[in-house]
């Protein structure tokens, strides 16, 4: 997979900042880049900003600050060039319950200026490739929740988008209709569309994207893979409840733990320690040796490879309340 | 411009296609309560109301014109509410990143708002001709009370849409309509004759376009062409100006949500 489009990145955000009437900063100095054909994830909490950044990039937004690219082209000076090269799938079903399937893909590709017989072929090949082929003439209010996101997703590869822009993807569907609109959107990604995705899921962050930006307060706080973004904080890690009584225990065992082979970092909070090992074969006799010699008595322990969940509470010290 | 044409044309046709699935809707759209106004309170008040007053042979006869600009009324301040659902579900956003010119979604709402307008307007005069106000200017005279309507709804529609695109919730929308709707019939000549009104509430009326509309269509249907073309004259003036406000203050409504 190439990286460049015609020697610039598909998505180049410089600087971004978005303040509402003169007011709120709902995003602020966000910058990040998106090569073609990935599937990029902003992760991040409700009110993050993530949705704003999708709405600046595509062009619905006016940015306060900073530059958005799309293929090359500025989303300010060139926005009816970006709209062309786009598609989007709001977050909302944006669905007129009144209209049949088909006919919602008419109307789209009517106002993306298709001609009308390219049109009819256009439409059964996306209602194909999202499976609505045996419900396209059914009005929309028959459709449950993961039929209309299917349209959704259909109305936005009308246009035969090289950017698809994806707003909580799958926020609200049952765990079938989920695991399906992950399909559809790995295979977008094999036809080589890149992939824009906002979403506040950590299961889809990590199942489904290549590269990540964890948003929090409007801000960016890590970018990476989410491979990257988990052995980026140094180790697995144990974590040790002590018994209630012991509490007096914890400071000393933390110290004792601190200097033990394979041991890298431990942190504190009332009876519970987090320890971060480099190699668990050796720390783990090790810990549980501290912990032996100290009389502690435990609670319970856990070992567990970092988890997203472990990235995002690392960056932005709190952990993602999902939905 | 053919690009145009198909997007105003996609979209005019998807109001069209939406209306026709809604058939309560459009059994109330197009029977409308205006029919009821004319039958149920013109007919209430046919014996009260003095024709010497009203100077119309009947007072469903005075009622006919008052009720054809009620309609234009009503479906103008109502014009913008699909575009509210449109707004608050995201269907807007989702056309509005589209490569569309930005003025083509308010067009569509302009054509399909004036269309059933007009097809109102002559449901209602059909109503009263079955009652036996017959207008006096003939076929020509309906082509005019229907261009005065155009003209007098182009404003509403567009004071409608600015308020969908800037109120917060549609309970906001729905309250200000109908806060709009009542005193703007009440105070007009809809429903009585000016020199009939206490003074107070005839100075109002003066200030409210809707009463000049009224005044240019009623002599359309009750007295002749040389009543009616001073009347014509005063409110294609009044409503150039009204229209103008109107589209002046919605224009940044549009800019902001439509880019």
């Amino acid at each position: 997979m190439g990286l460049t489009v015609g020697g610039t990145f598909a998505i180049e955000v410089e600087r971004l900042s978005k303040t509402y009437e003169g007011k709120v900063t709902a995003v602020e100095d966000v910058s990040f880049r998106v090569s073609a054909g990935e599937v990029f994830g902003l992760l991040g909490p409700n009110g993050a900003g993530k949705t704003t950044i999708l709405r600046v990039l595509i062009t619905v937004l006016r940015p306060s600050g900073g530059s958005a690219r799309v293929l090359g082209l500025d989303v300010v000076e060139q926005a009816n060039e970006v709209r062309q090269a786009i598609g989007y799938v709001p977050q909302e079903r944006a669905i007129d319950r009144f209209l049949t399937g088909r006919e919602h893909l008419q109307l789209l590709a009517s106002l993306y200026h298709i001609p009308k017989d390219k049109a009819a072929a256009r439409i059964d090949e996306v209602l194909k490739l999202v499976n609505l082929e045996h419900k396209a003439d059914e009005v929309a209010r028959n459709y449950s929740g993961g039929m209309k996101r299917k349209l959704d997703i259909a109305c936005g590869l009308i246009p035969d988008p090289r950017v698809l822009f994806m707003d909580e993807p799958t926020l609200g569907l049952d765990v079938e209709s989920r695991l399906k609109i992950w399909e559809h959107i790995r295979q977008l990604k094999a036809r080589g569309i890149t992939v824009l995705l906002t979403t506040n899921y950590l299961d889809e962050a990590d199942q489904l994207c290549d590269r990540i930006a964890i948003i929090d307060s409007g801000r960016v706080k890590a970018i990476g893979s989410p491979n990257e973004l988990k052995s980026g904080l140094g180790g697995d890690i144990v974590t040790l409840t002590l018994a209630s009584g012991d509490l007096d225990k914890v400071e000393a065992l933390a110290q004792a733990v601190k200097g033990q082979t394979g041991v890298k970092a431990v942190s504190t909070k009332q009876n519970v320690l987090d320890i971060r090992v480099a190699s668990p074969e050796a720390a783990l006799p090790a810990i549980l040796g501290a912990v032996t010699a100290r009389g502690c008595r435990l609670e319970f322990v856990d070992y567990h490879r970092p988890r997203l969940d472990d990235v995002f509470l690392a960056h932005t010290g709190r952990r993602i309340k999902e939905d | 411009m053919e690009q145009y044409l198909q997007e105003v044309g996609a979209l005019t046709m998807r109001w069209v296609k939406r209306l026709s699935r809604e058939r309560f809707s459009m059994l109330f759209t197009l029977a409308q309560p205006m029919v009821f106004w004319l039958i149920f309170f013109g007919n209430l008040f046919q014996r009260t109301a003095n024709t010497e007053v009203t100077q119309a042979p009947s007072y469903i006869a005075f009622l006919a014109a008052g009720v054809v600009v009620m309609t234009i009324l009503n479906n103008g301040l109502a014009g913008g509410t699909d575009l509210l659902f449109d707004k608050e579900n995201g269907f807007l956003e989702r056309m509005m990143s589209t490569p569309i010119s930005r003025t083509s979604v308010i067009i569509s709402r302009f054509l399909f708002v004036m269309t059933i307008t007009s097809g109102q307007v002559l449901v209602i005069l059909g109503v009263a001709y079955l009652y036996g106000v017959h207008p006096v200017t003939g076929f020509g005279g309906v082509a005019v009370i229907i261009l005065i309507g155009l003209l007098f709804g182009v404003g509403l529609t567009a004071i409608s849409m600015a308020l969908a695109f800037s109120v917060k919730s549609h309970g906001d929308f729905f309250s200000m309509l109908s806060f709009l709707s009542l005193p703007m019939i009440f105070l007009s000549s809809a429903l009585v004759p000016l020199s009939a009104m206490p003074g107070w509430m005839a100075v109002l009326a003066q200030l409210n376009p809707m009463t000049w509309a009224i005044d240019a269509v009623r002599p359309l249907i009750l007295t002749g062409w040389a009543a009616a073309l001073p009347k014509i004259g005063i409110v294609i003036i009044i409503m150039a100006v009204f229209d103008s406000v109107c589209l002046w203050g919605a224009a940044r409504a549009f800019r902001r949500t439509l880019g």
